[in-house]
C-alpha cells in the first residue's frame, strides 16, 4: 500500500487517504479538436515500466489533487508536487535523472 | 505406532490433561499440546484422506508447513475447515474432524480414485473436461465442484460470531519471528532506542534452537532465550507479540501481523483474531527454515515424517512418532533426531543416508550410540497402507532393486532445508540459488524497496541461509545492528552471543530415491501432499512440453494449495528442472504471495460488518419515517422510505394510496437527501457552463434551472435543478446518490485543469432538510402556515425565494418532479423534523400524505422524467433521451461536447427514448428487451429497445413504461414485443409519447 507526502498540506497518507487519478499531464482537447487528438486526450495511456507521472488527491484529508513521480517498477516515490501546474519541476527532473539515467516518459526525459 | 512418553516435552503440562474429540472419539491431552501433538500421543497417525486420490494421510510436519493435518474446527457457527492441526493449541472439549472422506476416515470411497491413478495424472482436468459441451451442466460441473476444495465451507445460513479487530502500528524495526535469530537482532535494534516490534507466530519464543540443542554464551538455549526475552521486556521501546504471524510484506512498508488472540482458549471474551497494520520502516525477517522431505515410493504413508518434526515432538511434547524410526537423510542434521530417539530409550534400526561416504561428527555419535548407518543406500519404497510397516532399502544408485526389508512403524526424513524467503520475496525481494547448501536464499543486492528506493526488508539468520547456530547468531546481531545505523541511530553495543563452532558434511542433493527411480517407484513418489502431485506428473508435464515453472505450476497444481507449496516448491523445481536438463537456478522459482499461512476473513473484515459495515447516513426526519411505517430502500448510503406502510397495507397498497393522494390533494416527500452543492465565485457562470450542458451563466438571480451534467466521454452522469442565489452564487441540487460524486467531479476539473478560475465549491447537503410540498393543495398549506407570499406572481414555476413559514426561516423552491404544483422548502437541518411535524399538523385539513421513493419515482414517470441510473447506466447521452432542449446551442464548449460529435455518438441508429404502453394495461417486465427479426453472430435474436422503467401507474389505471429504442421517436403506434425474464414469453407494447400525464403541464401551471 503505497505512501504519498501531500505537497498540500504535508501529510504523509497512505492509500486509505488517497484517490488515485490516472495519469498527469493530460492536455484537454474540446470541441474543434481532430478525431486524433480528441482519441488521445479521452483514450491514449502510457503504460510506462519505470517512471510514471500520476495524478492524486489527498481525498479523505485536506481534498487536493496533486502529481506524484514514481517507478511503477520498485515503486519508489521521486517526489510529489501541486497538480496546478502544467509540467514536473525542474529539481524534480533533475532527481529522476539521477537517480534513473536515460529515462523518458511522453515528452519528458 | 506414536506415544507419549514417560518423561520429557519442555512445552506440556503433563500434569493438567486436557479432553478433546476426533471425530467423534473422545482423546486425551496435555496442556501445551498442539491438536497434532495430542492426536500422536493417541496414536492417530491416520488423520486425513489426500485430496485428489484420497489417500490416507498423516501428520508430516510439526508448524505452518503442515500439507495433511487439515481439520475441521468446532461445530455450528464456530465450525471452521481446513485449520492446521499442528499450529492448532489444544483447549479444552476442541471439537475436531478430518477432511475429503466419506463415508469415514477409516473406509472411503474417494480412495477408489487411487485405482484411477493413472488416468488422473497432470493436466486431467484439462484433458477430460473438454467436450462434450452439453456435458458440463450435468456431469462436469457437479463432479468439480464436489473434489474442489478442501474441507467443508460453513453454512452459509450460519453467522460467525466471534468479533475481530484491526490493530495501528508505525515502528521503526519490525522483526518477523521470534527464535533466537529474531529475538538478538530485535536486541541489537532495541538497544538502539529505535521502536521496535517483534512478531512470533506461535506461542512460546526461541524456535526449534531448545530442541536442535547447544549452547549459547555458555547457556542451554533454553535458558539464553529466557534471558533475552527478559531483557527486551525490559526496554521500553521493545514491543513483543507472540500468537502473531507476519503475514504479508507490502509496498513502503506496509506489513500486516495476524495475531490468534483466542483460539487457543476454550471460553473466551474479547477479540478473537486481531490484524496488525503496520507500518514500519525496516523488516527484520528471521523467518527460519523448513524441512524438506525427499521423495521416495510411499513418501505420504501415515507415519512418514519430517526428521525435524519428529525431534520437536519428542522434545516439546515427549511423543515417539514410532517405537522403530527410521531415519531417511543426505544430510547431518538428521542424526539429531537418530540421536534423541535413541536417548529417549526409543528403537532406530536404521539411518539411511544417501551420502556414499555418509556425514561427519554427527553420525560418528549416532554410531557411538550403537544405531546402524547405510551410506549410499535410500528407501526403495515404503511399506504398509494406512500406517508404516516397513521400508525396503536398496542402493541410492540405481532404480530401486530391493537389498533388504526393515521392519519399523515411522520414518524420519530428511531431504535438507530451505530458508523461508516469503517474506523477502512478497513484495519484490529476488533469491540467489546456493548450490552448497541446495536452497534459494535471499540476494542481498535485490531487496524489496521502499519509496526512498533504499531496501526496506532484511534477512536474518536461517532465513538468510545461515543453517548453524553460531553463525545464525552472529548474522541476526550484524543485521540488528546495520537496520539501526540505517535508521540513523546510534551503532548498538551489544555483544556477539557465542556458540560453539561446529563442522557438519554438506548435504547431498536428492530429488529423487533412488536416483532413476523405476516407473511405479516415481508414480507413488510424493512431491505435492495436499494437492496430490507426484514426481511422474511434473515429469509428465516437462514431456508436454511445459517449461515455464509457472506453467508446470498450473497445469499441475504444484504448490497451489492452501500450504502454497511450503513442502513442495523446492522438490517440484528441481524434478522440473532434471526433467528439462537444466539447472535449478535457470528453471526459477514461483512467487511467493502473501499471507505466508491462511488468515481468516473475519480479520479481514475486523470490525467492518453488520451495521458498521458502512455508515448509516440518516435525514433529519429519520425517526419520523422509522415510527411511521417506513418500508426502507438503500440509496447510497442514504435510507429512504420506499412508502409509508399503514395497518394492513402490502408495499404496493401503500404506493398506489401514496400517488393518488398526491396527485389529488397533497404529499410530502422528505428530500434531503438531494444533493446541495454551493458553487461561488465570480467566474462560477462561466464554471457551471462548463459543467452543465445547459446555459447557465444566464440564469437570473431568483430563478432555477434543470440542467444535464456529462462527462468528458458525453455520456450523462447527473442531473438535478441549479438555482441562482446571487450575482456570485449558485445552488447545485444533484441526484441522492450523486452529491459526494459530483463536488468531487466540481473539484477535480476546478484544481487540475481551470486552477485560474475564482470560484469555491461547498457540499451542503447534510445542512439542510428539504420537504416537498407536492399536489393541489400545496399552496393552501403555506398559505396556512403563513410568513411568505408563494402566490403565482410572487412565486412562479421555477423561481425560488426566501422568507419565513410558521416562524421557520426557510428557502422555498417552486419545481416539480411529479408535474404538480410543487414546493420544494429547504430548512436549516436541525429545524427539519419541527418544520415537517408542523406541516404533517398543518396539512391534516387535506389529508396531507407523506410519500416515499417509489411513489416519487411513478410520478415522475407517469410525466416522462427520466431517472438517473434508470434511464442511463453510463452509455448514455442527453441526445438519446431527447434531452436537446437543455443542451446549449449557443456555447462553444462544455464537459462532453466534443464527445458527443463524435460518429457513433451521432449515429442514427442510437435506441431513442420513448413511452411503452402494454396493449392489455399490464406491467411490462424491467430491463426486458425488444426483439428483431434474425439472429445475430452467436445465434442469438436480434434486439431493437429495452424497457428502462415500468410501473403500474396508480393515476392512469394502467402499465406504463419507458425504454430506449431504435429510430423509436419515428415510430409512434408501432407494436414491438419484448421478451419476458423466462426468455420466452412475449409482451406486446405499443410505441407512444413518454408523458403520459397532464402533457400540457397544466397542473404545475397553476
Ligand atoms: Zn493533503
Amino acid at each position: 500500500m503505497l505512501t504519498f507526502e501531500c505537497p498540500c498540506c504535508g501529510a504523509h497518507a497512505d492509500e486509505t487517504e488517497l484517490h488515485a487519478g490516472g495519469e498527469a499531464h493530460i492536455k484537454r482537447f474540446g470541441p474543434g479538436a481532430s478525431d486524433d487528438d480528441f482519441e488521445g486526450y479521452l483514450f491514449t495511456r502510457e503504460n510506462p515500466k519505470g517512471v510514471h507521472f500520476e495524478r492524486w488527491r489527498h481525498v479523505n484529508g485536506c481534498g487536493k489533487w496533486f502529481h506524484a513521480a514514481r517507478c511503477t517498477m520498485t515503486m519508489e516515490v521521486f517526489g510529489t508536487y501541486p497538480a496546478q501546474t502544467f509540467q514536473p519541476p525542474k529539481d524534480l527532473l533533475d532527481k529522476i535523472t539521477e537517480k534513473r539515467p536515460g529515462w523518458s516518459w511522453r515528452d519528458l526525459s | 505406532m506414536s506415544i507419549r512418553l514417560a518423561t520429557g516435552g519442555r512445552l506440556i503440562d503433563r500434569n493438567s490433561t486436557v479432553k478433546f474429540t476426533f471425530n467423534g472419539k473422545s482423546m486425551t491431552g496435555a496442556d501445551g499440546d498442539t491438536l497434532a501433538s495430542a492426536l500422536l500421543a493417541n496414536d492417530q497417525m491416520l488423520v486425513g484422506r489426500s485430496f485428489k486420490y484420497h489417500r490416507p494421510r498423516g501428520i508430516v510436519a510439526s508448524g505452518a508447513e503442515e500439507p495433511n493435518a487439515l481439520v475441521n474446527l468446532g461445530q455450528g457457527a464456530h465450525h471452521e475447515p481446513n485449520q492446521r492441526a499442528t499450529t492448532t493449541e489444544l483447549f479444552p472439549n476442541l471439537i475436531a474432524t478430518s477432511q475429503n472422506h466419506w463415508p469415514s476416515l477409516e473406509y472411503d470411497i474417494g480412495a477408489l480414485n487411487g485405482f484411477f491413478a493413472r488416468y488422473l495424472t497432470a493436466g486431467f482436468y484439462y484433458k477430460t473436461f473438454m467436450q462434450p459441451r452439453a456435458f458440463w451442466k450435468h456431469v462436469y460441473e457437479p463432479f468439480i465442484r464436489q473434489s474442489a476444495g478442501l474441507g467443508k465451507a460453513p453454512d452459509p445460513e450460519t453467522r460467525d460470531p466471534d468479533i475481530y479487530e484491526h490493530f495501528y502500528a508505525f515502528v521503526d524495526v519490525l522483526v518477523v519471528g521470534g527464535g533466537v535469530a529474531g529475538l538478538q537482532a530485535a536486541r541489537a535494534a532495541g538497544e538502539s532506542g529505535a521502536k521496535v516490534l517483534v512478531l512470533e507466530q506461535t506461542a512460546f519464543w526461541g524456535g526449534r534452537a531448545p530442541v536442535d540443542g547447544g549452547e549459547i554464551d555458555g547457556l542451554s538455549p533454553d535458558d539464553w532465550i529466557k534471558k533475552t526475552v527478559q531483557a527486551l521486556e525490559a526496554m521500553p521501546n521493545v514491543t513483543l507479540r507472540t500468537r502473531n504471524m507476519g503475514a504479508g510484506v507490502y509496498d513502503h512498508g506496509y506489513v500486516l501481523g495476524y495475531e490468534r488472540l483466542t483460539d487457543h482458549l476454550a471460553n473466551t471474551r474479547g477479540p478473537r483474531h486481531r490484524l496488525w497494520r503496520i507500518r514500519a520502516r525496516q523488516v527484520i525477517a528471521a523467518t527460519g527454515a523448513i524441512e524438506r522431505p525427499i521423495s521416495f515410493a510411499g513418501n505420504d504413508v501415515p507415519g512418514v515424517m519430517l526428521a525435524s518434526a519428529a525431534r520437536d515432538y519428542l522434545i516439546n511434547f515427549g511423543i515417539a512418532v514410532g517405537r522403530k524410526t527410521v531415519v531417511v537423510t543426505n544430510n547431518d542434521d538428521a542424526y539429531r533426531t537418530a540421536i534423541a530417539l535413541k536417548k529417549a530409550g526409543q528403537d532406530v534400526p536404521v539411518v539411511i543416508d544417501a551420502r556414499e561416504f555418509g556425514g561427519g561428527a554427527l553420525m560418528q555419535e549416532a554410531k557411538a550410540l550403537g544405531i546402524r548407518v547405510e551410506t549410499g543406500r535410500a528407501i526403495a519404497k515404503v511399506k504398509g497402507g494406512k500406517r508404516v510397516t516397513g521400508v525396503a532399502l536398496c542402493a541410492m544408485a540405481g532404480g530401486g532393486a530391493m537389498v533388504e526389508e526393515i521392519a519399523c512403524d515411522a520414518v524420519a526424513m530428511s531431504g535438507g532445508w530451505s530458508p523461508v524467503v516469503h517474506l523477502w520475496s512478497h513484495c519484490g525481494g529476488k533469491l540467489t540459488w546456493d548450490d552448497e547448501q541446495s536452497f534459494f536464499r535471499p540476494d542481498s543486492s535485490k531487496a524489496p524497496t521502499g519509496a526512498d528506493g533504499q531496501a526496506f526488508v532484511v534477512c536474518a539468520g536461517a532465513a538468510d541461509g545461515h543453517m548453524h547456530l553460531r553463525y545464525v547468531l552472529q548474522d541476526a546481531d550484524l543485521k540488528g545492528k546495520g537496520v539501526a545505523v540505517s535508521l540513523g541511530c546510534d551503532r548498538p553495543q551489544t555483544t556477539l552471543p557465542t556458540a560453539p563452532d561446529s563442522v557438519e558434511t554438506p548435504l547431498m542433493p536428492v530429488w529423487l530415491m533412488p536416483a532413476n527411480a523405476w516407473d511405479d517407484l516415481r508414480m507413488k513418489a510424493w512431491l505435492d501432499f495436499q494437492n496430490d502431485v507426484k514426481v511422474s506428473d511434473v515429469q509428465l508435464a516437462a514431456r508436454e512440453g511445459y517449461e515455464s515453472v509457472e506453467h508446470t505450476k498450473r497445469y499441475t497444481t504444484l504448490g497451489m494449495a492452501t500450504d502454497q507449496g511450503k513442502l513442495s516448491n523446492i522438490n517440484g523445481l528441481a524434478t522440473l528442472a532434471a526433467s528439462l536438463g537444466e539447472d535449478i537456478p535457470n528453471v526459477g522459482t514461483t512467487t511467493f504471495r502473501p499471507p505466508y499461512t491462511p488468515i481468516s476473513m473475519g480479520a479481514i473484515a475486523g470490525e467492518a460488518r453488520g451495521e458498521i459495515f458502512q455508515p448509516l447516513r440518516k435525514t433529519p426526519l429519520h425517526d419520523w419515517h422509522e415510527a411511521n411505517g417506513a418500508h426502507w430502500e438503500p440509496v447510497g448510503h442514504w435510507r429512504r422510505p420506499y412508502c409509508f406502510l399503514r395497518d394492513g397495507e402490502d408495499v404496493e397498497q401503500a404506493v398506489h394510496r401514496e400517488v393518488l393522494a398526491t396527485r389529488n390533494s397533497l404529499g410530502l416527500l422528505d428530500a434531503s437527501t438531494l444533493g446541495k452543492i454551493i458553487v461561488k465565485g465570480p467566474d462560477a457562470g462561466r464554471f457551471l457552463d462548463m459543467l452543465y450542458t445547459n446555459m447557465m451563466s444566464t440564469l437570473k438571480p431568483g430563478k432555477c434551472r434543470y440542467g444535464l451534467m456529462c462527462s468528458e466521454n458525453g455520456f450523462l452522469s447527473d442531473d438535478g435543478v441549479v438555482a441562482r442565489i446571487d450575482e456570485d452564487t449558485f445552488l447545485c441540487h444533484t441526484t441522492t446518490g450523486g452529491a459526494d460524486r459530483i463536488h468531487a467531479h466540481m473539484e477535480e476539473w476546478l484544481q487540475t485543469e481551470w486552477w485560474d478560475w475564482q470560484v469555491y465549491t461547498a457540499n451542503v447537503t447534510e445542512q439542510y432538510a428539504q420537504v416537498a410540498v407536492v399536489g393541489p393543495n400545496a399552496r393552501k398549506l403555506l398559505e396556512k402556515l403563513g410568513g411568505m407570499d408563494v402566490g403565482k406572481e410572487t412565486l412562479p414555476f421555477m423561481g425560488w425565494v426566501d422568507g419565513t413559514l410558521a416562524g421557520f426561516p426557510v428557502r422555498v423552491y417552486r419545481i416539480s418532479f411529479s408535474g404538480e404544483l410543487s414546493y420544494e422548502i429547504a430548512v436549516p437541518a436541525h429545524l427539519g423534523r419541527a418544520f415537517w411535524d408542523k406541516v404533517l399538523e398543518a396539512g391534516a385539513e387535506w389529508d396531507a400524505t407523506p410519500y416515499g421513493t417509489e411513489a416519487l419515482h411513478i410520478m415522475r414517470a407517469e410525466k416522462g422524467f427520466i431517472m438517473i441510473g434508470d434511464e442511463t447506466d453510463g452509455t448514455i447521452i442527453p441526445q438519446d433521451l431527447g434531452l436537446h432542449w437543455a443542451i446549449s446551442k449557443k456555447k462553444d464548449d462544455y464537459l462532453g461536447k466534443r464527445a458527443q460529435a463524435r460518429s457513433h455518438m451521432t449515429d442514427p441508429e442510437r435506441w431513442q427514448l420513448v413511452g411503452l404502453e402494454t396493449l392489455d394495461g399490464s406491467v411490462l417486465p424491467d430491463g426486458a428487451y425488444a426483439v428483431a427479426p434474425g439472429n445475430n453472430a452467436n445465434g442469438q435474436r436480434n434486439t431493437q429497445g429495452r424497457v428502462t422503467s415500468t410501473y403500474h401507474s396508480p393515476t392512469l389505471g394502467k402499465g406504463i413504461a419507458m425504454g430506449l429504442v431504435r429510430h423509436g421517436p419515428d415510430r409512434m403506434d408501432e407494436v414491438i414485443t419484448f421478451i419476458g425474464d423466462d426468455g420466452e414469453t412475449e409482451h406486446k407494447a405499443r410505441i407512444v409519447n413518454p408523458v403520459f400525464f397532464d402533457p400540457e403541464g397544466e397542473k404545475q401551471n397553476v
